[in-house]
């Protein structure tokens, strides 16, 4: 399942219902993101994201199915917030069911180092300053290269 | 064609959408972006940023794309990560 969505969502809800419906998983690997209270410049009050839905939308899913491709995996489920959350709120909602662990942690792992380097979502923060405009990391850039055909001994 | 802007763009247009209807001359995603900025330095320099990808009708477009009415272009600002 795939879902961008403005409504809250409890992680924990989530969890649960996914692996209620995950017949025959022997592992179920889940990773919740979280707005920091903390921000490059200082305290944030509110955390903005913009998206371009459909895009937005066909871009994860697109990422999910080389996710499906690549690794031995029964389902997966990304859940994504936009519009304007507070600290502390999840963000994002990522969970992955296999066979194994190994696949289950690594799936995880892949689909947030490339959500975070190619989904379409532009992040702002509010803060006692005004607003400002994220832009990507260069850390977050390197994550996603040690997935890029050789770095990881599969190809 | 409609014209989406994402991001920071949408901030320096001061618009999410806009309905244009560019002269012929001016039908391709190179040119609209110098059309749709012609008044407007700070949102040519902003269309005109290579980090600025152009989707057209959900595909990332190249320079040369030609466009059409109906089109919806939209104007992507390089994602935020963390």
């Amino acid at each position: 399942m795939i879902e961008v969505r403005a409504a809250p969502f409890d992680p924990g809800t989530e969890l649960r219902r996914f692996a209620e419906s995950g017949a025959g998983a022997g592992a179920i690997v889940s990773f919740t993101g979280i707005v920091r209270a903390g921000g490059e410049a200082g305290e944030v009050s509110a955390l903005e994201l913009d998206h371009y839905p459909r895009f937005t939308a066909r871009t994860i899913q697109t990422i999910a199915d080389e996710a499906r491709s690549r690794f031995e995996l029964i389902d997966l489920v990304i859940l994504h917030r936009h519009g304007r959350l507070a600290p502390g709120e999840p963000i994002v909602f990522v969970a992955a069911a296999a066979e194994h662990r190994r696949a289950a942690f690594e799936v995880v792992d892949y689909l947030m180092d490339r959500l975070k380097t190619e989904a379409p979502f532009w992040k702002r923060e509010h803060g006692p300053d005004g607003s400002r405009w994220i832009e990507a990391r260069g850390s977050d850039l390197a994550d996603r290269e040690r997935w890029e055909e050789g770095r990881d001994g599969r190809d | 064609m409609n014209i989406v802007y994402c991001g920071r763009v949408a901030e320096i247009a001061g618009t999410r959408e806009e309905e244009v209807a560019p002269p012929p001359a001016f039908r391709t995603v190179a040119t609209l972006r110098a059309w749709l900025g012609r008044d407007r330095p700070d949102l040519l320099a902003a269309l005109c940023a290579p980090s600025v990808r152009a989707v057209v009708n959900d595909e990332v477009a190249e320079a040369g794309r030609a466009l059409a009415a109906g089109d919806e272009i939209a104007f992507l600002p390089p994602v935020s990560g963390g």
